[in-house]
């Protein structure tokens, strides 16, 4: 068990420390930092021209769907990345346990992409005047962390499709993309056809969305105890599909002697 | 006419490349569509469907100033990866114009943005794909291209000293689409922003485009997007020759 938490959490952090040794200050805060900002800024105003919704509830929708941006890029790469650096081989060579080996690179990504998601909420109320009670910030904090675990799953799903695939930036842009325009984040899910609400319903993020912005209405955090327990089904969902992908690409990578080639 | 070759040659092979890259295909055709389907849907929701045409235009645009962007920000960067910047810079034509043939064909590829957008709403949303002033709507959108192509050429020389071109690039993607108003009017925007978006080609490009498919007065737009691909032009042929006296005399050129 020591052994299995030290993979897990040691290992985890030392992995996503090398793989993304690359992100400076001068990366990091343009690209996850600042960039959900500039994403509501747009939608806010975009949806005052539409006479469509308050500039809060962009900024909830936005801020939360930003947790996409890290969780999905930054576990991609946090598989992809081994072939990159050529360690792939040697990763998977290795007797850990894979559940501790992938749930602790997963760990990291699922934080940054809650820091991610929290600018938003920071830029919004800084640039748009987005305001809520203290009370709600706790349940909001929560979401986020919940909703950053979903895409993380999802991100756990892309990353296997990286050991068969080559493009998983794009793969992940455009996962990322039909988040933007299926789970309600710039427009109500009442008004989007019916197959689309349908697939919503699975996906991440939209049920997080719906309950933070209930939440950031000054509603309780046990009066949206529904979609908050759907929505870590749906990350637990999707965590364990790319697991047990991730095991099987690995089988037939070994077998046919094909890990490093996408 | 060794100049024009020059270009020619350029452009046509960039062109080629970008013709084979995934990551442009997203950029200038898939993303624009995308931002199209979220902005008509918005628009429709807001009781505002006879807007669309309106919001097609803006996602094109927003599609042709992506790609310009990021082909900006990694043209000096694939070069380098590929070990080619050096060549490029040691050649004997001013490094400008052996990178105006590459900034122009990623301003191009991003025409593909504006057909796929258009198209798209077409077909999927049945926007109406009536122009008031045909010609003078491809006549705008050639100039704003190709301006929109030489202000990248002025952000890919500032690159040649920032290893980390690309986060620039993704950090710089929403501001100017906010700045130029491109799917919405910039009056909404506080005052002070007024003037970065006079100074951005995108900002008249987008007047231009929209006042020649939905009405309006083209030419003036027209002109100050054409002055301001001029400034570029020359402001990138200082900025080009200021960057690359620098790398030389650091020898940091390949930033290695």
């Amino acid at each position: 068990m020591r052994t299995w938490l030290r993979i897990f959490f040691v290992g985890g952090l030392i992995s996503f420390r090398a793989l993304f040794s690359w992100i400076r200050p001068s990366v990091y805060i343009p690209t996850l930092l600042l960039g959900p900002t500039t994403q509501i800024l747009f939608f806010a105003y975009l949806g005052r021209t539409a006479h469509l919704k308050s500039d809060s509830w962009f900024v909830v929708g936005n801020a939360v769907q930003s947790a996409s941006l890290a969780a999905l890029f930054g576990m991609g790469f946090a598989i992809d990345g081994e072939r990159w650096t050529q360690t792939l081989s040697a990763v998977l060579a290795t007797p850990a346990d894979r559940a501790a080996l992938f749930l602790g690179r997963a760990l990291p990504v699922l934080v940054n992409a809650a820091i991610t998601a929290s600018t938003g909420f920071l830029g919004g109320a800084l640039l748009l005047g987005f305001r809520t009670s203290w009370s709600s910030v706790p349940g909001l904090a929560l979401l986020l962390v919940v909703a950053s675990f979903a895409c993380t799953g999802l991100g756990m799903l892309i990353g296997a499709l990286g050991l068969r695939l080559r493009d998983v930036p794009i793969i992940a842009n455009l996962t990322m993309a039909v988040l933007l325009i299926f789970c309600g984040v710039n427009v109500p899910l009442d008004k989007l056809p019916g197959w689309m609400h349908a697939t919503a319903e699975g996906l991440p993020v939209t049920h997080a969305i719906a309950a933070a912005r209930r939440v950031a209405d000054g509603a309780s955090l046990g009066s949206v105890r529904t979609p908050l327990l759907v929505e870590l089904a749906i990350g637990a969902a999707y965590l364990a599909a790319g697991f047990v992908l991730l095991r099987v690409f690995e089988q037939q990578g070994r077998r046919h002697g094909t890990l490093d080639r996408a | 006419m060794r100049t024009v070759g020059l270009v020619w040659s350029g452009f046509r092979m960039n062109l080629k490349m970008l013709g084979t890259s995934s990551f442009f295909l997203l950029t200038s055709v898939v993303q624009p569509v995308i931002f199209a389907t979220v902005a008509f849907y918005m628009f429709r929701s807001g009781g505002r469907s006879g807007t669309l045409l309106y919001a097609s235009l803006g996602a094109g645009m927003m599609g042709v100033w992506s790609t310009t962007l990021f082909g900006s920000g990694g043209m000096i960067q694939w070069q380098r990866w590929q070990g080619t910047l050096e060549l490029g810079a040691a050649a004997p034509p001013p490094l400008t114009l052996v990178y105006l043939p590459f900034s122009l064909a990623n301003a191009f590829t991003g025409m593909y943005a504006m057909a796929a957008t258009l198209v798209w709403g077409w077909v999927v949303f049945g926007v109406p794909l009536h122009l008031v002033h045909p010609w003078q709507f491809v006549l705008a959108l050639a100039a704003t291209v190709l301006a929109l192509g030489l202000m990248g050429l002025v952000l890919a020389s500032t690159f040649i000293l920032y290893r980390y071109a690309n986060a620039l690039s993704n950090l710089l993607e929403y501001p100017v689409w906010i700045a130029s108003g491109l799917v919405f009017s910039t009056s909404l925007l506080p005052a002070w922003t007024r003037p970065i978006s006079w100074l951005l080609p995108p900002y008249w490009g987008i007047l231009a485009i929209r006042h020649a498919a939905l009405g309006g007065e083209v030419w003036g737009p027209l002109g100050l997007v054409v002055a301001l691909g001029a400034g570029s032009l020359l402001l990138s042929t200082v900025t080009f020759r200021f960057f690359e006296k620098a790398a030389r005399a650091r020898a940091t050129l390949s930033l290695t």
